[in-house]
Parts: C-alpha cells; structure tokens; sequence
C-alpha cells in the first residue's frame, strides 16, 4: 500500500500539484486519470522521489520515504519497477541487455541461465519473443513501450508504475498490455499505479481511480461509480472520451455495412 | 561561478557515496577505457606526428647560427616534445574527442529518462555513470600521451632527415643529450591532472542537462570550452609547482 499525502509541487511559478492526498491499495490497479499537463507524471515521479515534492510525504507499506535516509529510499527503489512515458530504454543495450539490466545490478546472485530464462519469460509476456537482439533504435514505438514493461517487471517487483503504458499502440495491443499488467498485479499481489487519459483502460482494468485535475484531485472511486458522478470536469473528460470512443464504432459499424453491401452484391 | 564550483564539489562527492559492487565498477572502466582508448588512438596519433614535424622544422629553421650543432634541433624537439606538446594538446584535442562524447552521452541519457530509470532501480546514477569514465581516463590518458611522445619525437626524425635539416646520426645524438627521466614523470603528473580534468567537467556538465536536444548540444560545448580552459590553467600551475 502506498500512501500519499499533502503532496505540493512547484516549477517556477507554475503550480503543478496543489496537495494531493490519497491511498494507493495492494494487489489492485490504481489509475492516476487525467487530461495532459495536468501533473500526472510529476506526481508519479514525486512518489518514486525522482521529484522532490516541495510540500507532502510518501509511504511505502507504511515506510516514510520522501526525505528519508538515502539508504531506505535506494532499498525501496530496489522493489520499484516503472515504465516511464518515454520508455527510457538504455540506448546502447539491444532488447535482451535491457530487460536483464535490473537483474544483474539488483539480484547478482542469480546464475546467467537464470537470468536469461527470466529475460526470455518477460519478452514473452509482452509479445516480443525473437527481438532479443534488436537495439533500441530499432524498434517503434509501441515495441519499445512493450521492452520498457518487460524491463520493469523482470525483477519480481513490489510496486509497478507505468506512464501511460498503452499511448501510442493499437487498440488491440493497448488491451493487452493493460491485461498483462492487471494480470501481473493479482498473481504477484503488487500496488501498481498506472497513469492514464484512456477511458478504455479505466473500464477494462481500472480498479481504483483517481481523476487529477490542474493538480488537484478531484474524484475517486471505482469504474462502477465513474459513470455516475457529477464532478463537471470528470464529465467533460468522459464525454470528450466516449465521444471518439462512438465515432470509432460508428465507423466500424459503416464499414462493416459497406463490406456487408459488397458482399451481398 | 563560485556557485557551479560548489555544485561541482558536490557533484564529485556523490560520486563515492554509496557505489556499486567493485566487480560492477571493474567491468565497467574497462568498457569505458577501451572505448576511449579505440575512438582516440588514431587523432592523438595524427596529431602528435605532425606536432614532432612542425617543431623539427620550425626549431631548424630559428638555429642557422654555425657555432650551434645540429643536433640541438632534436634535443628542443625532445624538451619541447615531452615537457609541453605531447601532454597538453593532447589532452586539447582529448578534451573535445572525449568530453564532448562524454557529455553529449550523458546529457542524452539525462533527458530521455535513461538516468532517471537507473535512478528508480536504487541505483546512484552518478557514481555507476560517471566513476568508470573518470576511472577510465585517468588510466587511458597517460597511455595516450606517452604514445604521443613517442610519435612527435618519430615524427621529428622523419621530417628533420627528409628535410636535410639534420642527420639521423644528428637527431639520436640529439634527443639523448642530457635527458632528464623526471621530465617523464613530470608529463605523465600532467596527463593524470588533464585527464581528471576534462573528465569530471565534461561529466558534470553532461549530467547537469536538462531540457532538450539543443541542451545536449550546449553542454558538450560547454564541456569542451571548461576542460580546455581548466587544463591551459592547470598546465601552468603544473610547471609553476613541480618544476
Ligand atoms: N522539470 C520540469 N520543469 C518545469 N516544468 C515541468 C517539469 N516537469 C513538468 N513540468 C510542468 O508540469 C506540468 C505537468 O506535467 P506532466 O508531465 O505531469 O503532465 P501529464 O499530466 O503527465 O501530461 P501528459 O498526459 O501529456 O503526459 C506541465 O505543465 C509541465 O510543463
Ligand atoms: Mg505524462
């Protein structure tokens, strides 16, 4: 369980989170929602302490970490596993290189075999069996999101973090990924925080959420309770979501009745 | 300045908190020293043939008095050589072959996040990036300059004989007159000093980056300009302490 509190952040004069407060739970998906800019990714890198928040505190099951000693920060880290919007991918390793990465550095005494069974496991996991060799440069964007999943859950992890892990790949892929993390979070009973602006992702795997709004919180609760609020903004947001959610049906459907048309012909 | 002085010092002091595994740290100079040495080699080698030719020539030309024998031009091309050229522009051209890699690479690694991710990991980003590269030339620069020695003091023998500004018999006789060995010493202390230099700087300047591509380009040049400055200044203070 991860629990925040009071968090403030400040970039010069733009304030960019405005005390946010809240309780991340064990074994469930917790999905930091929201439009972009609103501080989403600096309120993740606040809890992981890549950013210093100027006011507020973090806990990890109940250990303080934000301003603790350096060394209970780096032991917590090493049961830290995160993807980062930019996937963040180690730019001289190939896949395979990146993927062990952490399991050199965190768990040396695990034999080569070992490691690479796991490496092979986690690329796997992702869809990515076979690009072992590829280098970073190589891959596109979705595939390299997908190496950044495999990277963070190689070390058997704690807590999972993901910046927006679905931006950027297909509808079908989007859904797997978000399986496969929502998978991975109950059969290992990890806190996993996922931020996202993805509706679609809030009704497959959304177990908590938590709508952040110009560095605020504005609403919480499950994907049940999502539908009925009446928080202007949330709606705004689910609205503006569904709306592009209706037209891809809609098109589908038109094109599906097109083929349709054709067919009978 | 005072300021990134003090930013600098504790830059370098989060570099020995806190490190990884010796092995870890091994492997990793190693790497580091063998990219350096490789991406180098061939520059310092150009660069200090040609310097030994240019001050074979240049000296020849100055002494056309007959009372001075002709080998002195191979023992000022030696002193010239070994005392100043081979280490300090070598280490100039070092400082723009290897800090500018040094800093474009960690400065792109600090705004993709690589750091970052590292960071996240429970690693110290500083010492497991930074320590092996600074390890690294400490051990490569030397090997370096002493290479380039030896080149200049070659390149001298091939343009004083081509020239017909001295004999070979001239030019041995030359550069093994009165040969002081600290001189040696004294250039290796040097190269040390240069290769800490450049090193550091270029690494706190590329580690220090934020923003975007065109930081990353401003950082490497900015390493670059730092490390030259810093070791024209250190050269002197070299000559002024230890000579
Ligand atoms: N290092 C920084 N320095 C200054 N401002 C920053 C920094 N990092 C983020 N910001 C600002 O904080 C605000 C929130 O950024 P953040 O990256 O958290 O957005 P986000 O919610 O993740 O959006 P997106 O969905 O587009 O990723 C932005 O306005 C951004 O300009
Ligand atoms: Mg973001």
């Amino acid at each position: 369980m991860i629990e925040i509190h009071n968090i403030h952040k400040t970039f010069g004069d733009k304030k960019v989170l405005d005390g946010v407060s809240g309780v991340f739970e064990t074994g469930k998906t917790n999905l930091l929602l929201g439009a972009s800019g609103t501080g989403k990714s600096v309120l993740l890198k606040c809890i992981v302490g890549l950013v210093k928040p100027d006011i507020g505190s973090v806990t990890f099951d109940g250990t303080y970490f934000t301003n603790n000693k350096l060394d209970i920060r780096q032991e917590i880290r090493r049961k830290i596993g995160m993807l980062f919007q930019s996937s963040a991918l180690f730019d001289s390793m190939n896949v395979q290189e990146n993927v062990e990465f952490p399991l050199k550095m965190l768990t040396p005494d695990m034999s080569k075999s070992e490691r690479m069974d796991r490496v092979n496991f986690c690329l796997k996991r992702v869809g990515l069996e076979g690009s072992n060799k590829k280098m970073p440069s190589e891959l596109s964007g979705g595939m390299k999101k997908r190496v950044g999943i495999a990277r963070a859950i190689a070390p058997n992890c704690t807590y999972l973090f993901c910046d927006e892990p679905n931006s950027g790949l297909d509808p079908l892929t989007a859904l797997k990924i978000d399986e496969l993390i929502k998978e991975i979070t109950e059969e290992y009973n990890i806190t996993t925080i996922i931020v996202t602006h993805d509706m679609n992702s809030v009704i497959e795997i959304g177990d908590k959420i938590m709508f952040l709004y110009e560095g605020k919180k504005l609403w919480e609760g499950t994907r049940d309770e999502i539908m009925d609020t009446d928080i202007r903004e949330l709606n705004e947001f689910i609205f503006a979501n569904r709306l592009m959610r209706d037209a891809k049906k809609v098109e589908e459907e038109e094109r599906e009745e097109h083929q349709e048309n054709r067919e009978s012909k | 300045m005072l300021y990134h002085f003090g930013k600098y010092l504790l830059f370098m002091s989060t570099l020995v908190v806190r490190g990884e595994s010796p092995r870890i740290l091994i492997n990793r100079t190693i790497d580091e020293a063998i990219l350096i040495g490789i991406n180098s080699i061939m520059i310092v080698a150009i660069v200090s043939t040609f310097i030994g030719a240019v001050t074979c020539v240049q000296v020849s030309y100055n002494l056309t008095s007959a009372l001075i024998p002709r080998s002195t031009i191979g023992f000022m091309v030696r002193e010239m050589t070994i005392l100043e050229l081979a280490p300090t522009i070598t280490s100039i051209v070092l400082a723009g072959k290897v800090g500018s890699s040094i800093a474009g690479g960690l400065g792109t690694m600090q705004i993709t996040e690589q750091v970052d991710a590292l960071e996240v990991m429970g690693i110290n980003s500083a010492s497991y990036l930074v320590l092996p590269k600074i390890l690294a030339s400490l051990l490569v620069f030397p090997m370096l300059v002493t290479l380039a020695m030896f080149l200049s003091i070659a390149g001298g023998y091939v343009a004083g004989t081509l020239t017909g500004a001295l004999t070979a018999q001239e030019y041995i006789t030359g550069i093994r007159d009165a040969f002081i060995p600290y001189n040696i010493v004294f250039a290796l202390i040097k190269s040390v000093v240069f290769a800490f230099l450049i090193s550091s700087l270029s690494s706190f300047r590329g580690y220090n980056t934020a923003g975007g591509a065109l930081e990353v380009g401003a950082a490497s040049t900015t390493a670059v300009t730092n490390s030259v400055i810093a070791v024209l200044i250190a050269d002197y203070v070299c000559a002024e302490l230890l000579l």
